[in-house]
């Protein structure tokens, strides 16, 4: 047992601190920071730069981009990363669909994807979710049908997040109906949003944005080259993706600089003549936050430190539930802190409200997703009490 | 940094539990141990001494093997695992803790030599009644008379108060609190043993003009004393978190026998889902646990680093321990069945030296003075 980093690693550490805070655009850096919406060009530029360097896609094989790091020097990086308020590198390609092409593509596939997949020159989305398969994954309903060299896909898919950026989608869809157990006959077929028989239809959020929509496929023409890996294996694909959406799902950096933000914001309200931060509850509440994310952190650390043997850590299944959980405290802190002032959510120019207290509860009532998505907290705790405890 | 124990701190761990096993193999065994005084097994305690576990953390020259913060905890993780009772932490972490930190060369040899042999039972007489955790004393004063001391007062509860051999004990003194040795055979030292809910000892002890010395060069230790209590509440985090993964295993085991309505209980998600968030609770809060061992080992501010690992081993204690008796129903609460005694002794090690909201109180004086915590940066490592 060790506590400090090694001198290696704390010069990665500041060489990473040194990257994130000198090279990413401040204007990127403080829509972030503010909890703004990040846009398209936002996330497309910031994720050149970080590719340019070699630090878009550090997880992946080295002769696509990777850098055969470590796992607590891939920690390192997401952690340095958030607490910068540099925008991740788009999920849906470099955790999601980039590495599943590296793993289980084609030669083909991986020379025409994975360049443009790591640059974000393709913007890919997912189409996993339907309205009537959500936890409940499997037991999906869009169809592809072989039709010569073509697979013609019917069908919709949900929550497809930042959908209306996309240039490609990767989806499951029904390839084997007659398989006898559903995740059987499933694959995963990728398709650019532009197709014949695509539509794509927005869905508002309660935070009065759009992130998420609706897709609709209508005899959608797909090449038979564009399945990847084998017919009616996707559902291992989708398992592999999804274990990987879990890593550096904690996001502890974000959640550490938004007890920072509180604090700060805490100073800013004045209670019975005295700084809501020294009330005692409020101090109370957000040190126990604090502590939670000190022991959310450890625990990161202690999976990453140990994850050699490639098989993950029983205590990686409490880091998306609890990392969730502390997302959503923190967001909540914002809310109580506004107080009234959280009430002018939609107040724009002439309001005196400040910027934070603005967006507190949208914020706050948008993270309601994050317990949901990447499998609920509820499929956290059913894997918990069954792989962990054999429950 | 890691957070894995190397192969030598695996082998501790095994002789440990292989060494309590034979002593507490079933809660039976436990329950005829801590059902006579002085309330532990003394075989037990000259085995652990034998293994020179009773030594452990003291230097050689000291008598003892001279290990670190990380094989203490190791012993009190197993100390939890099966509830022995034997006073491991008092006697070896926090009475021989103070000795070795401020005593001086002869009385740390013979006390901690007579603590790693095992001839000597030593105890931290520093709770009084009336007050709560503090690291100073209010109701027991120091006298100078003639060379030595005497002290007066009261110490309560003081835990195996009375089967002590040498009691360390907090006194008032001009400018503070000082430490002084008491001999259990001391004239106008009066006792009084019982019993505790977790099976454990306690004692009333009453100093009546008790002659004392004092603890290394006297005067006021009470940041000695501010950090012996800081490293007790770091292995009392230890063997909290052995209890819990006990309560915690046990609980699980009798979700898939136990049938009720036809089937057996973990059938139920109600009952599977609630001991998923125990096992949430019990990881994090032993990733802060192993975490404040090596912010002591390396050296960093042990005190602020146990307010935290109370912190979260506190809000864990109070969840899992409740939780096992609820998941289990009715026979969780019996003497006769073991869950309910790590409950108990779950709350006794909360109470001992200071609670959850107790921590949370003193983290949050401090909340406002730093932008975010780096656990692996000052003021820690």
């Amino acid at each position: 047992m060790r506590l400090q980093l090694s001198p290696e690693l704390e010069a990665f550490r500041e060489e990473m601190r040194t990257f994130f805070t000198t090279q990413v655009p401040q204007e990127i850096r403080d829509t972030v920071a503010a909890h703004r919406h990040v846009s398209k060009e936002q996330y497309v530029k910031t994720q050149r730069v970080l590719n340019a360097a070699g630090l878009a896609v550090p997880h992946w094989p080295v002769e696509w981009g990777g850098k055969d790091w470590t796992p607590l020097q891939r920690h390192i990086w997401r952690e340095e990363m958030q607490l910068a308020n540099v925008p991740e590198p788009l999920a849906f390609n470099t955790s999601m669909i980039g590495p599943v092409i590296a793993t289980f593509g084609n030669q083909e596939q991986k020379e025409r994807f994975l360049p443009k997949t790591a640059n974000l020159d393709i913007w890919w989305c997912q189409g996993f979710s339907e309205p009537d398969a959500g936890s409940d994954l499997a037991s999906l309903r869009t169809t592809a049908v072989r039709d010569g060299n073509d697979w013609v896909v019917n069908g919709q898919k949900t929550w497809t997040t930042l959908g209306q950026h996309a240039d490609w989608i990767f989806c499951l869809v029904r390839t084997d109906p007659t398989a006898e157990k559903k995740q059987r006959g499933i694959s995963l077929l990728v398709f650019p949003m532009d197709s014949p028989g695509v539509t794509l239809r927005p869905i508002e959020l309660l935070d009065g944005g759009f992130e998420v929509n609706e897709v609709f496929f209508e005899d959608v023409r797909v090449p038979a080259d564009d399945l990847i890996g084998e017919e009616n294996r996707g559902w291992d694909y989708a398992k592999f993706l999804l274990g990987n959406e879990r890593v550096g799902i904690a996001r502890v950096g974000t959640t550490k600089r938004m007890l920072a933000q509180a604090k700060e914001h805490a100073r800013e309200i004045t209670v019975g003549g005295r700084p809501l931060s020294e009330d005692p509850r409020m101090a109370a509440r957000i040190a126990e936050l604090e502590n939670e994310l000190v022991a959310l952190e450890l625990t990161a650390l202690r999976v990453v430190a140990n994850s050699a043997d490639g098989k993950p850590h029983p205590a990686s299944s409490v880091l998306k539930l609890r990392g969730s959980e502390l997302q959503q405290a923190a967001t909540e802190l914002f809310v109580d802190i506004a107080g009234p002032l959280s009430l002018a959510s939609f107040a724009g120019e002439g309001s005196d409200v400040p910027e934070w207290a603005r967006v507190a509860t949208p914020h706050f009532l948008n993270y309601r997703k994050v317990s949901i998505y990447g499998g609920s907290n509820e499929v956290q705790r059913t894997i918990i009490a069954g792989s962990i405890l054999g429950l | 940094m890691n957070f894995d124990y190397d192969s030598e701190q695996n082998d501790l761990r095994e002789a440990v539990r292989g060494l309590l096993a034979r002593s507490y193999s079933d809660s039976e065994q436990r329950r005829s141990v801590v059902a006579a005084d002085p309330g532990f097994d003394e075989k037990t305690w000259s085995r652990l001494a034998e293994m020179g576990l009773l030594g452990l953390p003291f230097t050689e020259e000291d008598g003892g093997m001279g290990a670190g913060p990380v094989e203490v905890a190791i012993v009190a993780e197993e100390i939890g695992r099966v509830l022995a009772p034997e006073p491991f932490i008092e006697t070896v972490v926090l009475a021989g803790g103070l000795v070795a930190a401020v005593g001086t060369a002869e009385q740390k040899g013979e006390i901690l030599g007579g603590i790693a042999e095992g001839t000597t039972i030593a105890v931290f007489a520093h709770a009084e009644p009336g007050t709560r955790w503090t690291p100073t004393a209010e109701g027991v004063t120091a006298t100078r008379s003639g060379d030595g001391w005497t002290l007066t007062g009261v110490k309560e509860p003081v835990p195996s108060g009375a089967r002590a051999d040498v009691l360390v004990v907090s006194a008032v003194v001009d400018g503070g609190t000082g430490l002084f040795l008491v001999q259990g055979d001391a004239s106008g030292l009066n006792r009084t043993g019982y019993r505790t809910h977790d099976g454990t000892r306690a004692a009333n002890v009453r100093f009546e003009g008790t002659p004392a010395v004092t603890l290394g060069a006297g005067g006021d230790q009470t940041a000695a004393i501010e950090r012996a209590l800081a490293e007790a509440r770091i292995a009392y985090g230890h063997e909290a978190i052995g209890a819990m993964d006990t309560a915690l295993r046990t609980t699980a085991a009798y979700l898939k026998t136990r049938k009720q309505f036809g089937v057996t209980l973990n059938k139920f998600q109600a009952l599977t889902f609630r001991a998923a968030d125990m096992y949430v609770s019990l990881e994090l809060a032993r990733s802060t646990a192993l975490w404040a061992s090596m912010v002591q080992e390396a050296g960093g501010d042990v005190v602020q680093a146990a307010d935290r690992a109370r912190l979260q081993v506190s809000r864990a204690g109070r969840h899992i321990g409740k939780e096992a008796i609820q998941l289990h129903g009715g026979i969780g609460v019996t003497a006769e069945y073991s869950v309910g005694h790590y409950t108990s002794r779950l709350t006794a090690i909360d109470h001992l030296l200071g609670d959850g909201d107790w921590a949370a109180d003193r983290l949050a004086a401090n909340v406002a003075s730093y932008e975010t915590v780096d656990p692996l940066g000052a003021p820690y490592a």
